[in-house]
């Protein structure tokens, strides 16, 4: 059923998952569990059947790669999202603060006959978080301009007795926030504005918001993606001292350093299926990455020839120095390359390129050197970038892609407009060359006068790149340029960079599917904390490989 | 299909209506004196609505145009009268303050647009002050009277209020040029669809290789200019201006923005409808002052249902799509 490509460990973990997923109910002690998760978006189905179980007091990851469906799954659990199939068992019952462990729970009894599955519908934001089961967003979700108190019992606001019961009781809200936050050892004051909180403290008070709901489920995803390595030790200290109160955590990250030091149980899905459930004992780092990449790769890519030997340098960059990030970088492609840049979600990947277009000031003091052709140019703004024949397609396509409401021709011609128009728009020209793009790049729709937001994603983006490939630029760079989109679609995309580095164009794929990097590039850079760790080609262009040096395990020899 | 857009062709619509209303109204209604006298007024609001089409349908708004056409009448009309002890040709003063109101405008205009993208602050608030400080600033300028116009001088200068060509005011058709103008830059020309860019979504615009703050503080010039090409045919209606001078003009502009189908929110203009926003409003008045049936005081309130008849339709036919 689930393929695992290589590794005595990963072979031997399966057998504990086989093993498990045999198990028809959940373990007595579980607060929260799913049977055979099923989740789709529209016709496409993300999550193909998954199976999970929390237990009270244990730190439970799930791993898997960007996309992998683990933020979907979180989702689900918490009730943001309703699954399509599959069961979902809650435990209201579990005592957690005292020590008696008499109670039985009212859904999960001892007899797995008589668990019952809460119907999808039944399962909403509100009725989770009713029975303690709380997300906390990589976003937080803060008022910033309302107290840490008032952040905490927002939507539970706590008012006084009898005619005292119109107004606030804020000081029994104080109070008891800094009881809160004394449990989590956070001196923060309860008065204090949220606005003026760095963000650890602000996470600090998510977490003390799910103390005021009695949580005893908390799912945390990427909690440390924004904390610095002072912040995170206390972060776990935090979730050590909650897993001894009773609390079950869902850990989310992909940080494996992280999963090794916390984590009792990883759950690795991949492409939506289960891989399986390890304990973390039996997992080192390199057994993790493995089995969060292992699949086999299709043919759904091009054959896409070696640039020439002798073909000339593209682009060539000395120097570049993003803001916030500690080094400057360099790299350099050849026409007919396709140059694919890997990492993780944050790795920096996408302000590099917009740093490099000028869609993004680069550091303060910084000087950089940019070659196009062996020429210097400066490319201070995306204007200069389009001059310079450098064009860089967004990963937010309906953010920052197209304008959603208007139509596909104007869309279409935005970014190339002054090719149709000395001071009045040729919209004969126009028209024309919009038909020539809808027919080369396959651009379905119902009618020519739809707008762009009703377009399927993978339209949206076919439409995106017959926008930024009017001024024929000779190089190109996508970012995240399949993402959300069905396999066809994919296929089509991949073909077209393929024939743009045929035609001696160099590319530049910014991706976090692993398989599309593999399949398409002819080196891969690897991105870690903001700088390219590694440059990968030929053979060791390999998922396990990128990943190594994705996670920070592996870095190049200085 | 069939369905009316009330998008497109209600305020069309509307004018027909309120115009036959007219008619049944009061038989000077059609009269020529009566319909060129609408013209005419509906020229100043309109002029300067054609310019707010711009900086709205780019998502900006501007509140000091009002208190911007009162500076410039004052500015002018210093100049014109201190200009009289210089230089003998009347015309030639005239023209120098045409050209002085549109460098005022231009420049009031261009400080409008700076503080809102180079200074980030919101237009509503950037306008807010300016409106107060040239609505002030022409009371001083005025010592809290009234600047009058040297009397020799307003008689030549009258002439481009009161003359006429084919049997229209000058007036209408500055207007008339106007709205082409503007017509054919937001709809035919590279800027005008930036205009729709910025308007739509500023990220797509900026991810799109458009200059968002050159584009937005171009709508706040171009504003600025058509407020000045009002104050031109205004002064020599009156021939003074005052701290009472373009009173509300800043909302009614916008109003006839908002009846003409322009979406407050930006991404979506439309210079015709603008024009016929703006003769409604001029419309509106004119019926009231010849019918007895309904108070002339009464004219902001009807103005007002009318604002938020039109957005209502226009919100209704927009849900309908979807």
């Amino acid at each position: 059923m689930v393929q695992v490509a290589n590794g005595d460990a990963a072979n031997k973990a399966m057998a504990i998952t086989s093993q498990e997923s045999q198990v028809e109910a959940p373990p007595h002690d579980s607060l929260l569990a799913v049977k055979n998760l099923k989740k789709s978006y529209g016709e496409i189905e993300v999550l193909h059947g998954i199976d999970f179980d929390l237990r009270r007091g244990e730190i439970h990851a799930i791993l898997g790669e960007n996309g992998a469906g683990k933020s979907t799954l979180v989702k689900c659990l918490s009730g943001f999202e309703a699954r399509n199939d599959g069961h979902l068992y809650v435990n209201t019952k579990q005592e957690f603060s005292g020590s008696d462990n008499s109670v039985v729970p009212s859904i999960m009894t001892d007899n797995a006959d008589t668990a019952q599955s809460i119907a999808a519908r039944d399962w909403t934001h509100a009725s989770a978080e009713a029975a303690g089961v709380v997300l906390i967003h990589q976003e937080f979700n803060l008022a910033e301009q309302l107290s840490v108190a008032e952040n905490i019992f927002l939507g539970s606001e706590l008012c006084g007795k009898g005619l005292a019961s119109l107004f606030l009781d804020k000081k029994k809200m104080n109070d008891l926030s800094r009881d809160y936050l004394a449990t989590l050892h956070c001196t923060i004051d309860p008065t204090t504005l949220v606005s003026s909180l760095s963000v650890a403290d602000k996470q600090m008070v998510e977490i003390a918001k799910t103390l005021a709901k009695d949580a005893r489920v908390l799912i945390l995803d990427e909690p440390t993606a924004v904390l610095t390595q002072k912040e995170s030790t206390a972060l776990f200290e935090l979730i050590d001292r909650l897993r001894g109160r009773g609390v079950g955590i869902i850990y989310i990250s992909h940080k494996l350093e992280e999963i090794e030091r916390i984590a009792d149980r990883i759950t690795v899905i991949r492409d939506g299926d289960l891989v399986g459930c390890y304990p973390a004992a039996t997992l080192s780092k390199d057994d993790m990455a493995r089995l969060m990449v292992g699949r086999e790769l299709s043919s759904l890519y091009p054959k896409v020839p070696a640039p020439d030997e002798l073909a000339s340098v593209a682009l060539s960059i000395h120097g570049l120095h993003v803001a916030g990030v500690s080094a400057p970088e360099n790299f350099e492609l050849r026409r007919g390359e396709i140059l694919a840049f890997s990492g993780l979600v944050g790795s920096g990947r996408t302000a590099l390129f917009e740093t490099l277009v000028g869609l993004r000031p680069a550091q303060l003091g910084s000087e950089s050197k940019i070659f196009v052709h062996g020429e210097e140019v400066r490319l201070n703004s995306f204007t200069d970038a389009r001059a310079h024949g450098v064009a860089y397609l967004t990963k937010d396509r309906k953010g920052s892609g197209l304008l959603l409401n208007k139509g596909l021709r104007e869309n279409f011609s935005l970014y190339a407009l002054a090719h149709f128009a000395g001071i009045i728009i040729d919209t004969r020209a126009e028209q024309s060359a919009f038909e020539k793009a809808v027919d080369r790049f396959d651009i379905r729709m119902r009618d020519t006068g739809v707008v762009a937001g009703n377009l399927s994603g993978g339209n949206q983006q076919k439409l995106l790149l017959a926008k930024m490939l009017e001024t024929t630029p000779d190089i190109v760079i996508v970012d995240e340029p399949t993402r959300g989109i069905d396999i066809g679609t994919k296929s089509q995309i991949y073909h077209f960079l393929a024939e743009l580095a045929a035609a001696g164009k160099a590319v530049i794929i910014i991706s976090s599917d692993m398989s599309e990097v593999i399949g398409m590039a002819h080196r891969v850079a690897v991105m870690h904390q903001g700088n390219i760790v590694g440059v990968l080609s030929g053979n060791e262009i390999t998922e396990h490989e990128i990943m190594r040096y994705a996670t920070g395990l592996k870095a190049a020899a200085a | 299909m069939t369905k009316i857009d009330f998008k497109t062709a209600g305020p069309f619509i509307a004018l027909v209506a309120l115009f036959i209303l007219g008619i049944f109204v009061n038989d000077a209604f059609l009269s020529a004196g009566n319909v060129s006298n609408i013209l005419a007024r509906s020229s100043f609001i309109g002029i300067v609505a054609i310019g707010a089409t711009f900086v709205i349908t780019t998502g900006g708004i501007d509140l000091s145009v009002g208190s911007m056409a009162a500076f410039i009448s004052g500015c002018m009309i210093l100049l014109m009268n201190a200009l009289m002890a210089t230089i003998d040709s009347l015309v030639t003063i005239i023209f120098l303050a045409i050209v002085a109101s549109a460098a005022i405008g231009g420049l009031a205009g261009m400080i409008n647009g700076l503080l809102t993208t180079k200074a980030k602050i919101e237009a509503f608030i950037v306008t807010l002050g300016t409106m107060g400080i040239y609505r002030s600033l022409v009371t001083y300028m005025a010592d809290g009277g009234t600047l009058s116009l040297n009397f020799t001088l307003g008689d030549v200068y009258s002439e481009v209020y009161y003359g006429t060509l084919f049997g229209l005011p000058y007036p209408v058709w500055v207007f008339l040029a106007v709205a082409v103008i503007g017509y054919v830059l937001l709809n035919m020309t590279v800027f005008g669809r930036h205009c729709f860019a910025v308007g739509s979504n500023e990220s797509v615009a900026h991810y799109s290789a458009i200059n968002v703050d050159r584009v937005k503080t171009a709508t706040y010039i171009l504003q600025g200019l058509c407020v000045s090409i009002a104050t031109i045919i205004y002064v020599p209606r009156l021939g003074s201006a005052s701290g009472q001078t373009g009173i509300l003009w800043e909302l009614e502009a916008i109003a006839a923005v908002i009846i003409g189908g322009t979406m407050l929110k930006g991404g979506y203009g439309r210079i015709g409808g603008t024009v016929v926003g703006a003769l409604i409003l001029t419309l509106i008045g004119n019926i009231l002052n010849l019918t007895d049936a309904v108070s002339n005081y009464l004219n902001g309130a009807v103005q007002g249902v009318i604002v938020i008849v039109a957005v209502y339709l226009q919100r209704g036919a927009w849900r309908a799509k979807d």
